[in-house]
């Protein structure tokens, strides 16, 4: 049978080509899903042996060398135990709860570029789509909590979502003076547009941008000290309270890969993505060899090192504390700087 | 009108919620049901006695030595503390003192213990509001002064080091230099704790205002200890009604001013300072001298003397064949099933099996049974060689044979003690801890009442807590320091 009759030549042509790409896209996604969780499993492992340090402990040491396994053995452990649910919960939410967390925070992983040319989707409007897909996140908290069927999962799903809901607002503000500069939704662009800007990174002109999302990614995350959706010392576990097993692990995996969802903001945003400024090759024009995923690595573990750096060193916010930062002071400095942005942008 | 229907239809309620006895933030477990309007406090009403085991009535049926290992139990933090209040009480009661290097090295375990409970409480109180590695950074002090007590006494939590009339035994002097070693270097540590924590913004909004308390209220519901110091009142019973060598050492009694979560941070802060120059005064000044008083009456007998001379463990316990009577007596006594024998005849010690308690020995009445020192292992015939009436056995194992019967009646039945009752106060890490004692003439008290710091403490919390937030009841569970295992008795 000759296939040229069935199908021309053409259309053969583009459905190699488009097998072609739909192969490249599914092996770009198992690198990023497969890089997700590794990082998962030793961002738990880097954090307990910074924290350790920081503590004058030496953190996991048995398993492996260095306690090197840990994460596995952790692993193992969640997904052998029993999963329990509560006889009152509402099982259909409190299946779906964790699932929806984790999966918004994978999907995001999808539009964060790498390294030079290395996304996943490679959209125009990759910011946006982080946010959007950040806030669904929310509802997996808050299913949590009401499933739960329980007070303090309530309480934390609630204190969640009202803190969630707030700290993206300035968040979002916060990226506003970049996207003003860049000129770019796209996350590429935004890079691009760094590399050839005169500081080499919006760190440095969107300074209170950035310090402004630094605090609310640290909110949006619910890390300390604005951790009080899971305050242990409130709350028990806050909206997961009655998770326990492998549901408990999605909500852990959720997490952390929101924390490096939200580095990799800051790294492609603020800190220049892959690249590094212009003045830093100029002098040490060897760094040039350095491929960039290496540069961006750094970026984002040196924020994910300073989420660990907070933790170990200041307590918690309040509720009502926490609210009064998030409207009163983080929302009108973001303000302030979109309009200072804009005025600069239009005189220059 | 409107409104009323709406809130006909939607009807309101607190949302009720139940923290503890299982909670991450009750340090042990209190039971605190929280009505709640939103996240605001309407009410709190705490529900105690989970850990109550019935110290006081136990102590009831139980001589004055041995209601002594109770008191550990109590404030498991500060375990010396009750110690020395209970064994400052029983002293009174006796009409008996310690000598003066006890007193002095009781101070000193004492402060340490307040300095250990005050870390234990930093610890906690800051975990509680967040900064998690103060506590980290305390237990590692914390586990320096623990080390301390083991050397002292063999145990870290439950010591029972302080005796009645004393203390258990002398301190080494490895003991007194690691000791001094941790004073010096202490007040650096606290000063590193408060890097942490004493300007932090964050701690400053969490403490500052929070479970406000005036003096006067303080005084009122009963506040003792740095709790009540923190309102402004300079009451302290080391400095008022000093016991052991309170009175002799040079130390202020910090206070607060406004009476809120961070002025008693601070007073707990200063105190531990404090505590840290008593302690060194008292090294310095530490005299020498016996640590146990020797008053036969009251005292049970120091250990070394109720042995003999030679090492306890190198002697043998023997039954002179012809003194035996074969009354059986000491068949029935020896807890080790050693001795056999018919009745009317001479029975015989399986020295192999003898644990050398010398029970036989103050049990039987005929003077049959004697002491052979360095007579382990040696085989019966030698050892009847050697066996000489308990009459004529050397000074210094007859004594320490005596001394032996004397513990024997104390721990059976207790001391003569005068009748009467006393109240005596001490000031433990938490407040005032007392001892209030009945006596009746016998060896037991006739009633034990335990005035528990922590207790009334607890009683205070919906004072504290009322109209705040529910992250505030935190910080007031904190900063009243309570220790349940006390509370509850």
């Amino acid at each position: 049978m000759n296939f040229g009759t069935i199908i021309s030549p053409d259309v053969l042509d583009g459905l190699i080509a488009f097998g072609i790409n739909v192969l490249i896209i599914i092996l770009k996604i198992v690198v990023v899903l497969a890089i997700g969780l590794l990082h998962v499993a030793y961002a738990t492992y880097f954090e307990r042996k910074v924290i350790g340090h920081m503590q004058v402990r030496l953190g996991p040491m048995r398993v492996g060398p260095h306690g090197l396994l840990q994460p596995f053995a952790d692993g193992l452990k969640l997904f052998f135990k029993e999963d329990i649910i509560p006889a009152q919960a509402d099982k259909a939410m409190f299946y779906l709860a964790p699932v929806i967390f984790m999966a918004s925070a994978m999907v995001n992983l999808s539009v964060i570029p790498y390294a030079e040319n290395f996304v996943i989707a490679d959209i125009n409007v990759g910011l946006l789509f982080l946010f959007a897909i950040a806030g669904v996140g929310v509802y997996g908290i808050f299913l949590a909590g009401w499933a739960s069927n329980s007070k303090y999962a309530f309480m934390g799903g609630l204190r969640s979502s009202a803190q969630v809901l707030s700290y993206e607002i300035a968040m979002g503000f916060s990226l506003v003076g970049v996207m003003i500069m860049s000129g770019s939704l796209n996350l590429n662009e935004i890079v691009k547009a760094q590399q050839e800007s005169l500081f080499g990174m919006y760190a440095i002109p969107q300074f209170a941008a950035f310090i402004v999302f630094t605090i609310s990614a640290v909110a949006e995350t619910n890390r300390t000290p604005f951790d009080l959706p899971e305050a242990e010392s409130e709350l028990v576990a806050g909206y997961f309270t009655e998770y326990s097993g492998f549901r408990f692990a999605l909500f852990f995996l959720g997490e952390y890969i929101a924390m490096f969802i939200m580095a990799s903001i800051a790294a492609v945003c603020f800190l220049g993505g892959w690249t590094l400024p212009w003045y830093v090759t100029k002098i040490l024009p060897f760094l040039n060899h350095v491929p960039g995923f290496f540069w961006y690595l750094i970026k984002v573990y040196a924020f994910i090192f300073f989420y660990y750096w907070i933790r170990a060193t200041v307590p918690r916010y309040r509720y009502d504390q926490l609210m009064k930062i998030g409207w009163k002071i983080l929302i009108p400095i973001a303000l302030a700087n979109i309009v200072i942005t804009g005025l600069v942008k239009l005189i220059l | 009108m409107i409104q009323r229907e709406a809130e006909k239809i939607f009807e309101t309620r607190e949302l009720n919620v139940n923290m503890g006895p299982q909670h991450p933030a009750t340090h042990g477990v209190l039971r605190l049901v929280l009505d709640m309007d939103g996240e605001t406090i309407v009410n709190v009403t705490p529900y105690v006695g989970y850990l109550h085991r019935g110290i006081e009535k136990l102590g009831e049926n139980l001589s004055y030595f041995q209601a002594l290992p109770l008191t550990d139990r109590m404030d498991y933090v500060s375990a010396m503390s009750n110690n020395i209040g209970y064994c400052v009480a029983v002293e009174k009661l006796f009409g008996i003192e310690a000598p003066e290097r006890a007193k002095y090295i009781r101070t000193i375990v004492g402060e340490m213990s307040r300095i250990a409970n005050h870390l234990l409480w930093l610890a906690t109180h800051a975990l509680d509001i967040g900064a998690m590695t103060v506590f980290l950074y305390c237990f590692r002090e914390r586990e320096w002064i623990l080390d301390l007590f083991e050397m002292i006494c063999g145990a870290r939590l439950t010591v029972t080091y302080p005796r009645v009339g004393g203390v258990r035994n002398d301190v080494p002097q490895a003991f007194l230099d690691s000791l001094w070693k941790f004073t010096d270097e202490f007040p650096s540590r606290i000063r590193e704790y408060e890097t942490l924590i004493d300007q932090n913004r964050i701690w400053l909004q969490r403490t500052v205002g929070i479970g406000v308390i005036s003096a006067e209220e303080a005084v009122n519901w009963g506040m003792t200890g740095p709790t009540l110091r923190g309102s402004g009142v300079a009451y302290d019973i080391r400095k008022h009604m000093p016991y052991d060598a309170y009175d002799q050492v040079e130390f202020d009694v910090p206070i607060g001013t406004e009476g809120d979560t961070y002025d008693r941070y601070r007073c707990r802060m200063l105190e531990m300072r404090q505590s840290n120059s008593i302690i060194r005064q008292c090294i310095e000044k530490l005299p020498a001298g016996p640590v146990m008083a020797d008053d036969p009456k009251f005292v049970l007998p120091p250990k070394d003397k109720m042995m003999p001379v030679t090492h306890p463990t190198d002697m043998a316990y023997f039954i002179i064949e012809k003194a035996c009577k074969g009354c059986g007596m000491c068949l029935r006594a020896c807890p080790a099933k050693a001795i056999t024998g018919e009745k009317k005849k001479p029975h015989k010690i399986d020295q192999s099996l003898c644990l050398q308690c010398s029970t036989c020995f103050t049990t039987c009445k005929f003077k049959s049974l004697t002491v052979v020192p360095g007579g382990k292992g040696m085989s019966d015939d030698k050892l009847a060689e050697l066996a000489v009436s308990p009459d004529k056995l050397p000074d210094d194992i007859k004594e320490a044979q005596q001394a032996l019967t004397r513990q024997f009646d104390f721990i059976k039945k207790g001391p003569k003690v005068p009748e009467g009752d006393v109240y005596v106060a001490t000031e433990v890490p938490k407040g005032e801890l007392g001892f209030y004692f009945v006596s009746d003439g016998t060896g037991k008290p006739y009633r034990m009442r335990v005035r528990a710091p922590s207790f009334i403490h607890a009683g205070c919390l919906p004072r504290l807590c009322k109209g705040h937030l529910v992250a505030d009841v935190i910080a007031a569970i904190g900063t009243i320091d309570i220790v349940l295992g006390e509370c509850d008795r």
